[in-house]
C-alpha cells in the first residue's frame, strides 16, 4: 500500500529558511558605502574638511596678524620661488610671501578663507531654509501653491547678477551704519545671495512633496490623527532630505563664487578686509611681477568649489536608491 | 499648443509689469543723488530745477508711469521710424514719422537716449559672448554624446573632470590666468579687446579673431561644462531604453542607433537648456567683459550702477527680464513642439 508517512517530514533543502545572514543595514550605512566608492567625492569631502579646519584653526596655528603692515618686508616672494630663482626676495618667516604693504599672504589666505567660507555656509543655509519652507508650503498647502509658485517663477525671471549689484550698491550704506562695516557687508551679501538662490530648492522640494503626500504612509499618519505640522516634520522632511542635501552642495559652491565675484567687481567687503575674491582682484594689477598673488587665492577658490561640486556629485549618486548597490 | 502660447504670452505681460515695478521701486531706494556732482556754488533753486529736468522731482508712481510710457510707447515709435526711414530691410516703406520729439529715456551720464547707447553696445556683446556660446555648444555636444556612449571610460572620466573644472574655476580667475599665459608669456593674443577696431580686410579680420579668442575661451569653458553635462545625462537616460535595443536588434549600425535614434530624443531637453541660457548672452558676461575690457552690455550696466545712472540701470535690467521671460516661453514651446508626448492643453 502506501508508505507510512513520517511524522515530521524532512524539510526540502531549497525551501529552508536560512535566517538572516547579516545584521540589518541602516539606510545611512548604505549611503555611506555607496559614497565611499565615489573617489572624487571622497577627495572632495576630504579637501572640504581640510580647508574648513584650516581656516577655522589656522589663526591659532599661524599667529600672524593678517592686517599688520610690515613695510620693510613688502613684496616678498613665496619661499618656493627660491628653488628656481636664487636672487628672489624670500623669507622663511613669510612662507607665502607678502603683498605690496607687507601683509603676510598666508595669514591673509586663512583670514580670507574664513570670510569666504562663512559667507558660503551662511548663505547656503539661509537659502535652504527659505527654499525648503516655500517648497513645503507650496506642496503641502494647496491654497498657497499657486501663489508661491508664481512667486518662484517671478524670482526665477529676475536677472540675478545685475540685481545683486544693484542691491549691493543700494543697501551698502544703511547696513554698514547698522552693523558696522564688516558685519553690515556680511549681512547684506549673505542675505542677497540667499534671496536670489532659493528657487531651485523650492521647486525640487515642492515636486517631491506633491508626490509624497499622496502616498499611503501619509494617509496612515493622517488617519491616526497626526497634526499637519507633525506630518511635515516627521514624515515629509526626512523623505526630501536627499534632494535638499544635493542642492545644498550646489548652493555652497555658487555662494562662494558669487561672493568672490562681488569682491572682484569691487562691491564686496571693505578694502582692508581680506577675502579670496578681493585678494585676487587686488593682485591682478601687478600680475606680471607677482603671479602667485593671483594664483594662490584663485586656486583656493577653485579647489574649494571643485571639491564641493565633487562632493555633491557623490552625494547625488549615494542618495539615489536606484543607483545605490550597483 | 497655440492657445498655450497665447495664454503664456498674455500672462507674461503682468509678470513683466510687476518685475519692472519691483525694480523701479528698488531703485527709488537708492541712496545716491544724481545732483552729487553738481558744484556747491549752484544755488538750491537752480538745483531744484535741474532735478525737475531730470524727472526726479515727481512722486515715484508718476515717475514710474512716465517711464512706462517712454519705454512702451515712445521708444517703439522711434524704432518704427528707424525701420521705415533708414534701415535696409524695410526702408522701402513710406517714412512713418511717428516720433514727434517727445522725451525718450535719457541716460543721466551721457544725456543721450538709453536705447541708442544700448544699440551701440550690443554688437560687441553679441560678437564675444554669442560666439563663445556657439563655440561652447559645438564643443560640448560631441563630448557629452561620446562620454555617455562610453560611460565610465577614460574619456568619460576625464571629460567629467574637465567639466567639473569648468564649473568650479570662476571667470575672474581663468581670465587673468589666460592673459598671463597667452598674452604676457607667449604674446600670441592681445589682452584687451579693442572695440574701435574696424574689420575691412583679411589682416583686420585676423586681428579681430585674435582679440576674440581669449574672452571666448573663458566663456566657452563654462558653457561647455554645463551643456556637456546635460547632454551626457540626457543620452544616458535614453541609451538604456527599450527602443534602442529594438533598433539594435533590427540590425541597424551603431552609428545610426546613436546619432539618429538616441541623439534625436536626447536633444529635446538639451535644446530647452540651450534656449534658457540665451538671455545670459544678451545680459553680457559682466565679469569677463570687465576683465578683457570689452565695452558690451555687462560693462555698460556696471558703469551705470557705479555712476548712479538710474534710467540706464532700470532700462537694462528690464530688458534682461524681458529676455528671460521670453526665452522661458520659447523653451516651453520648443519642448512641446519637439516632444509630441508633452501636451499643454
Amino acid at each position: 500500500m502506501t508508505e507510512p508517512v513520517q511524522a515530521t517530514p524532512t524539510p526540502i533543502e531549497a525551501l529552508a529558511d536560512k535566517g538572516p545572514l547579516e545584521p540589518p543595514r541602516s539606510q545611512w550605512k548604505d549611503v555611506w558605502d555607496q559614497f565611499r566608492k565615489h573617489k572624487g567625492a571622497m577627495f572632495g569631502g576630504g579637501f572640504l574638511l581640510f580647508i574648513t579646519l584650516a581656516v577655522v584653526l589656522g589663526p591659532y596655528l599661524w599667529q600672524v596678524d593678517a592686517q599688520k603692515l610690515d613695510i620693510r618686508n613688502k613684496d616678498l616672494r613665496p619661499i618656493w620661488t627660491a628653488l628656481w630663482d636664487s636672487g628672489a626676495k624670500t623669507a622663511w618667516s613669510r612662507p607665502f610671501g607678502t603683498d605690496q604693504l607687507g601683509r603676510d599672504q598666508l595669514a591673509q589666505i586663512i583670514q580670507g578663507g574664513r570670510t569666504s567660507m562663512a559667507v558660503g555656509w551662511a548663505a547656503m543655509i539661509l537659502s535652504l531654509i527659505i527654499g525648503t519652507t516655500v517648497g513645503v508650503m507650496a506642496g503641502f498647502v494647496r491654497k498657497a501653491d499657486g501663489l508661491l509658485m508664481r512667486l518662484t517663477d517671478l524670482f526665477l525671471s529676475l536677472p540675478i547678477l545685475p540685481l545683486l549689484l544693484v542691491a549691493v550698491t543700494l543697501f551698502r550704506q544703511p547696513l554698514r551704519e547698522a552693523f558696522g562695516p564688516e558685519g553690515g557687508m556680511f549681512v547684506l551679501i549673505v542675505g542677497i545671495i540667499a534671496i536670489t538662490s532659493w528657487m531651485p530648492t523650492a521647486r525640487i522640494v515642492r515636486g517631491d512633496i506633491l508626490a509624497l503626500k499622496e502616498r499611503e504612509f501619509i494617509l496612515a499618519a493622517r488617519s491616526i490623527g497626526t497634526t499637519p505640522f507633525r506630518i511635515v516634520q516627521r514624515h515629509l522632511l526626512p523623505n526630501v532630505l536627499s534632494p535638499i542635501m544635493v542642492s545644498a552642495t550646489l548652493g555652497l559652491a555658487t555662494a562662494i563664487i558669487t561672493e568672490s565675484a562681488l569682491s572682484f567687481l569691487g562691491v564686496g567687503f571693505p578694502s582692508d578686509f581680506p577675502t579670496w575674491g578681493k585678494m585676487l582682484a587686488d593682485a591682478v594689477q601687478r600680475m606680471q611681477q607677482f603671479p602667485e598673488r593671483v594664483y594662490l587665492p584663485g586656486i583656493a577658490i577653485s579647489l574649494t568649489v571643485l571639491s564641493v561640486n565633487y562632493l555633491g556629485d557623490g552625494l547625488r549618486d549615494a542618495l539615489d536608491p536606484r543607483i545605490r548597490g550597483r | 499648443m497655440l492657445t498655450f502660447a497665447v495664454r503664456r504670452l498674455v500672462l507674461a505681460v503682468p509678470t513683466l509689469l510687476f518685475i519692472s515695478f519691483v525694480i523701479f521701486m528698488l531703485l527709488q531706494l537708492a541712496p545716491g543723488d544724481p545732483m552729487a556732482q553738481v558744484p556747491l556754488t549752484v544755488p538750491p533753486e537752480v538745483k531744484e530745477k535741474m532735478r525737475q529736468a531730470l524727472g526726479v522731482g515727481e512722486p515715484p508712481l508718476v515717475q514710474y508711469w512716465k517711464w512706462l510710457v517712454q519705454v512702451f510707447w515712445i521708444e517703439p515709435k522711434v524704432f518704427i521710424d528707424y525701420l521705415t526711414n533708414s534701415s535696409t530691410l524695410l526702408g522701402w516703406l513710406p517714412d512713418t514719422q511717428l516720433y514727434q520729439d517727445e522725451l525718450r529715456v535719457i541716460s543721466w551720464q551721457t544725456r543721450s537716449p538709453v536705447m541708442d547707447i544700448v544699440i551701440q553696445r550690443i554688437p560687441q556683446t553679441l560678437w564675444v559672448v554669442g560666439m563663445a556660446y556657439v563655440v561652447g555648444i559645438l564643443i560640448a555636444l560631441p563630448i557629452g554624446i561620446y562620454s555617455a556612449y562610453r560611460q565610465y571610460s577614460v574619456f568619460d572620466q576625464s571629460g567629467t573632470f574637465i567639466t567639473m573644472i569648468g564649473f568650479s574655476i570662476p571667470p575672474f580667475f581663468t581670465g587673468p590666468l589666460l592673459i598671463v599665459i597667452f598674452s604676457v608669456q607667449l604674446g600670441w593674443f592681445p589682452s584687451i579687446y579693442d572695440t574701435t577696431h574696424v574689420v575691412n580686410d583679411w589682416a583686420s579680420l585676423k586681428y579681430q579673431l585674435q582679440q576674440m579668442i581669449l574672452p571666448v575661451m573663458v566663456l566657452a569653458l563654462q558653457t561647455t561644462a554645463q551643456i556637456s553635462r546635460y547632454m551626457r545625462a540626457s543620452m544616458l537616460d535614453n541609451l538604456n531604453q527599450d527602443y534602442v535595443r529594438t533598433a539594435r536588434a533590427k540590425g541597424l549600425s551603431e552609428a545610426v542607433v546613436v546619432t539618429v535614434h538616441v541623439l534625436r530624443n536626447s536633444m529635446i531637453p538639451v535644446i530647452t537648456v540651450i534656449a534658457l541660457n540665451v538671455p545670459s548672452i544678451f545680459g553680457g558676461a559682466i565679469i569677463t567683459e570687465n576683465v578683457f575690457k570689452v565695452n558690451g552690455i555687462g560693462q555698460l550696466l556696471i558703469t551705470a550702477l557705479f555712476a548712479n545712472d538710474l534710467p540706464m540701470v532700470m532700462t537694462l535690467t528690464f530688458i534682461f527680464a524681458v529676455l528671460i521671460v521670453l526665452f522661458n516661453l520659447i523653451a516651453d514651446i520648443l519642448y512641446g513642439l519637439l516632444d509630441p508626448r508633452i501636451r499643454y492643453d
